[in-house]
């Protein structure tokens, strides 16, 4: 008797209690929304994880009704695309809610990774955040890459084959390597069968795990916040962070207000401009897949540019590959690179300033340069950017080892 | 693998070819206006009349086109279609690409049902506008906005027909270029250039019409789906304010 008692004060009375008995769901809630503290000081950058994760479900249930509709056949995607625009009710709106969300989550994830950049959210003890957080950016780009092979208009054809075909640049098994990923010699209806599978199971399933995992070794560690500072510090007599609030209600409130904001600049595209002048979806996409016809610029979508500067600036295409592969291995680097004690840009000095905002310029600017025509000018000016870009992480390594920095306070002031 | 890296390096630095040609004079907007229902039905008419007989619209219903011109069943059909097609077809023409690759000098004309979505209006609207005689080229026409283009002025009727005065000029690099100098007319055409060019730009909005029906729905949407969205934005930053009263 006794015993029933205690369990049910620890697993609540009726239905919860007979469910938290078999599974945790009570005890879960409450690690990570109503009891899980979080710093009281988030700002604007904050918003964009849950913005992230909005998004993530976004293209999952668009990607869903999408895949109802649509054939990975090369004969008919082209006709399957124009047919969800027209024949199928909402059709329209699902698929530019897909489209808008491919760019949505590549900005809203720029967001997120600068904020760790501004604010060390990368540095002990959340290594492990932020490489999960890196898996998910390489994986999302597959994603999108493989999601924007799918509608088989000329630019998918012709970028699908340029892709591709950097795979040739691996040592030795270049060449078979190609064949085998295409599934044929080359781009046909076998590459778009297998790209269709693996962008609408394998990815989305590898993502979903990153993201949970993402998430949970953050709250494991507990999130980081604009000041840098550690709120596990100090702790009231019941154990609760004084600095901390429970994420819910506080915070789910709080994205409530950030996705409103957010859902009035995306709808406001997905309704009025959803191809974005030719950004999000391309002119050349609008002509059917054709392999004797080459389209006058052969460009990846906006969200590629930078790194695709970067593999033009190098003559040779086995370097170039490699430095595209290296841009995006060293931001793996990152909590071993900057070895600053002090995670807030805030308490760090102006050479860090300065820094950093001149790298966040030069990946705006490589980005705008991967859009444009090859000149000789843009070339050498996507040299010099990329030869700044892995400058940036080699001066890091070296100024951050007995960087001068602001006293960092012991918790977080009023505000 | 050599070969590879040669294909990349040609595929990305400046040696963009194009089979389909493009670039060009873009020298006039087009001004369209795709609330105009007249404007689209001029546009289908022309369509119907001159364009259908090469160009497919494959991927577009006739009777998704009545609906949207506020056109009845007999209209459309009667009206505008010249073919027995029925009313929920797709505008597709009986000439297969093969027959037309035989008969035009191996061109084949291209579907336009998103041909306004990869071009862009502007573009239309000059190639429609900028077409001049040529002797030189299989057609006897050429065009401004698209040179050497594989199509004849199909509506010389109408325009009537010009020649073009060019200057060539040689620079210092000894590669000679060709400075258009302005159009010379032939024979005039039924309509004043005004009304040739009004013509052109109810086409050319039938052309940006058909890329996406839906447009005409997503537009009307739009306003009442930002007002909502404000409003719950509003409501939840309300709500986040009261909620952080007591947080300092």
């Amino acid at each position: 008797m006794g015993k029933i008692a205690s369990s049910s004060q620890k697993n609540g009375a009726g239905f919860m209690g007979w469910l938290n008995a078999r599974l945790p769901v009570t005890q879960f809630y409450k690690d990570h929304l109503s009891e899980y503290y979080a710093p009281k000081n988030f700002n604007f950058w904050y918003f964009f994880g849950s913005l992230a994760l909005l998004v993530l479900v976004n293209q999952i249930l668009t990607g869903i009704w999408l895949t109802m509709h649509y054939k990975p056949d090369a004969a008919q995607a082209f006709g399957m695309v124009e047919y969800i625009m027209r024949d199928v009710p909402w059709g329209w709106l699902i698929r530019y809610l897909h489209t808008t969300g491919a760019s949505a989550f590549f900005i809203v994830i720029y967001f997120h990774m600068f904020r760790g950049l501004l604010y060390g959210s990368y540095k002990k003890p959340r290594e492990l955040v932020w490489i999960f957080g890196m898996i998910i950016y390489l994986v999302l780009m597959a994603e999108a890459f493989l999601g924007y092979v799918l509608p088989w208009g000329n630019m998918s054809y012709w970028g699908a084959k340029v892709i591709t075909q950097l795979f040739g640049a691996v040592p030795w098994i270049g060449d078979s390597l190609v064949e085998w990923v295409r599934g044929d010699y080359l781009i046909s209806d076998a590459t778009l069968n297998r790209f269709f599978a693996l962008h609408v199971v394998a990815l989305p399933l590898a993502i979903v795990a990153l993201v949970v995992l993402h998430i949970a070794a953050l709250h494991t560690v507990g999130s980081n916040n604009p000041e840098g500072v550690d709120i596990k510090k100090h702790k009231d007599e019941n154990g609760k962070p004084l600095d901390g609030i429970p994420f819910h209600p506080y915070y789910t409130v709080k994205d409530i207000f950030g996705v409103g904001m957010f859902l009035l600049i995306f709808l406001f595209i997905v309704f009025v401009k959803p191809d974005m002048g030719g950004l999000f979806l391309e002119h050349d996409n609008y002509v059917p897949a054709n392999p004797a016809v080459t389209p006058e610029h052969i460009k990846p979508v906006w969200y590629f540019t930078p790194f695709y500067a970067m593999l033009r600036a190098v003559p040779d295409m086995q370097l170039g590959a490699l430095i595209m592969l290296l841009a995006i291995v060293v931001l793996f680097f990152l909590p071993w690179l900057d070895r600053s004690p002090v995670k807030s840009i805030r308490y760090r000095r102006w050479p860090f300033k300065v820094m950093l905002s001149l790298f966040a310029v030069t990946f705006v600017i490589l980005g705008w340069l991967g859009m444009q025509g090859a000149t000789e000018l843009y070339k050498l000016m996507a040299q010099v950017l990329t030869a700044f870009y892995f400058f940036y992480f080699a001066w890091l390594f070296f100024y951050s080892r007995n960087e001068k920095y602001h006293e960092v306070p012991e918790r977080i002031e009023d505000h | 693998m050599k070969k590879i890296v040669f294909i990349l390096i040609s595929l990305m630095t400046t040696s963009w070819v194009s089979a389909a040609g493009g670039g060009g004079a873009v020298g006039e907007k087009a001004h369209t206006n795709i609330r105009s229902v007249d404007s689209l039905r001029n546009g289908a008419k022309t369509y119907m009349n001159y364009c259908m007989g090469c160009h497919s619209m494959a991927y577009q219903r006739y009777n998704r086109v009545a609906e949207d011109l506020g056109l009845t069943e007999d209209e459309m059909m009667n009206g505008l279609v010249l073919t027995d097609a029925k009313f929920s077809d797709k505008m597709v023409i009986a000439m297969t690409p093969e027959q037309s690759s035989a008969w035009f000098n191996k061109a084949v004309a291209p579907d336009l049902t998103v041909i306004a979505k990869a071009r862009g209006v502007d573009w239309l609207f000059n190639f429609l506008i900028n077409f001049y005689v040529d002797p030189t080229r299989p057609s006897g026409w050429n065009n401004l906005t698209f040179e050497n283009a594989g199509m004849p002025h199909i509506l010389w009727e109408l325009q009537g027909i010009r020649t073009a005065n060019f200057e060539m000029h040689t620079d210092e690099e000894g590669n000679e270029h060709k400075e258009f100098k302005g159009f010379e007319t032939v024979q005039a055409g039924l309509l004043s250039e005004k009304e040739y060019k009004d013509l052109a730009r109810d086409l050319v909005n039938f052309l940006d019409y058909s890329s996406e029906p839906a447009q005409l729905i997503r537009m009307a949407y739009a306003p009442w789906v930002l007002l909502f969205v404000s409003l719950f934005t509003f409501l939840a930053y309300m709500l986040k304010v009261n909620y952080f009263r007591d947080i300092h």
